[in-house]
């Protein structure tokens, strides 16, 4: 401010006349009441304010960009709501799939793991003993045996305590009979699990196991049971060369 | 003196007996104030000056706020209501802090 003390170029309403006017008791009131209505003024509005209800005296504009923005708000997180529920919906879906799939691999294990003689198996079968006096009863009798049991349908083998697997072999000689580098010693004993009647028919066959352990001096007994136990287990084999191939 | 001792008694009662301003009003109350205030600024800077006119005095306040409100009733009516309030603000605040200086300058001549 460069005015100079006193100076008469104030505002338009600056309260200012020449002076030498006094003021009378009337107007002195007057003065006193637009005062005290000033501090009424002043202490209700500080109030106000200090209530924070600042909704109730916005202006209508002010209100209706309020409100625009919280309906944004609102659009934005309704939005994102339904991108979780779909992420959700997605991710349950998944897991469900997944959980199938574990449930399809644990019976694939179960029958691989009969199938290679990983895991012990029970079930209906036969047993049968071949009794082999002479000790004529060569590999190939007892192998066919397991060929024609496995004709059949049976499921899973041992032979004496020997689990069968896909890569057993019989070897030796008659009497003196390998499988798979244990020796087997006579009476020979098979379990198989599969339908017992199949079973025991297909080794009762014309020109089959029972008349080839006959021919060779031995004898052959069946025996249908309900329930036949193969305990006897197979290492697992680790493949070397060979890896899934894909497709 | 009286003039001060009015404006404690208005706000004492502002304080005790919590008036509600109507919902009409509210919008004008904040503005009104300031306006009011610049006229006492105004007032107490003629006082200093010896040239202090009661009549003026009134007629300066009464017409302050009637025009404030009447510029911020305009500006809501046109759709500028908060910069128009704005405005007026600035305006007011400007003459007050000119009267505050005079003021200041008649107190502690500096």
């Amino acid at each position: 401010m460069t005015r100079a003390n006193g100076s008469p170029a104030g505002g338009p309403d600056g309260a200012r006349r020449p002076a030498g006017r006094r003021t009378g008791p009337g107007s002195k009131a007057v003065v006193a009441v637009l005062c005290a209505l000033l501090g009424l003024g002043l202490a209700v509005q500080v109030q106000r304010t200090a209530e924070g209800d600042t909704l109730a005296t916005a202006r209508p504009d002010d209100l209706v960009q309020l409100l625009d923005g919280l309906q944004r708000q609102e659009d934005e997180l309704n939005a994102e709501v339904v991108q979780l529920q779909d992420t959700l919906a997605r991710l349950r879906r998944s897991g469900a799939t997944s959980a199938e799939a574990l449930a399809e691999a644990e019976r694939q294990a179960t029958a691989l793991g009969i199938l290679t003689g990983a895991v012990a198996a029970g079930g209906p079968g036969v047993v049968v003993t071949v009794e082999d006096p002479s000790g004529r009863v060569s590999p190939e009798v007892l192998l066919d045996a397991v060929q024609e049991l496995r004709n059949a349908g049976a499921e899973a083998f041992q032979v004496g305590p020997v689990r069968i697997g896909v890569d057993s072999a019989f070897t030796g000689t008659a009497g003196a009979v390998d499988l798979d580098g244990t020796a087997l010693t006579a009476p020979y004993t098979v379990l198989a699990i599969g339908d017992p009647p199949t079973l025991s028919a297909a080794l009762a066959i014309p020109g089959g196991v029972v008349d080839s352990v006959r021919r060779a001096g031995g004898t052959v007994t069946v025996e249908q049971s309900q329930q036949v136990r193969i305990d006897a287990l197979r290492p697992p084999r680790t493949p070397q060369y060979a890896r899934p191939a894909d497709g | 003196m009286y003039a001060v001792i009015a404006l404690a008694i208005g706000v004492v009662a502002g304080l005790f007996l919590q008036p509600t301003v109507p919902d009409w009003m509210a919008p004008y109350l904040p503005i009104a104030v300031i306006a009011a205030l610049d006229a006492v600024f105004g007032g107490v800077r003629a006082r200093l000056d010896h040239i202090f006119d009661a009549k003026v005095f009134v007629v300066s306040f009464v017409a302050n706020v009637l025009v404030a409100a009447l510029i911020v009733f305009l500006g809501d009516q046109l759709g500028v209501g908060s910069q128009l309030s704005t405005a007026v603000v600035v305006v007011l605040g400007i003459r007050i802090f000119g009267n505050a200086a005079a003021i200041r300058r008649h107190v502690f001549k500096a």
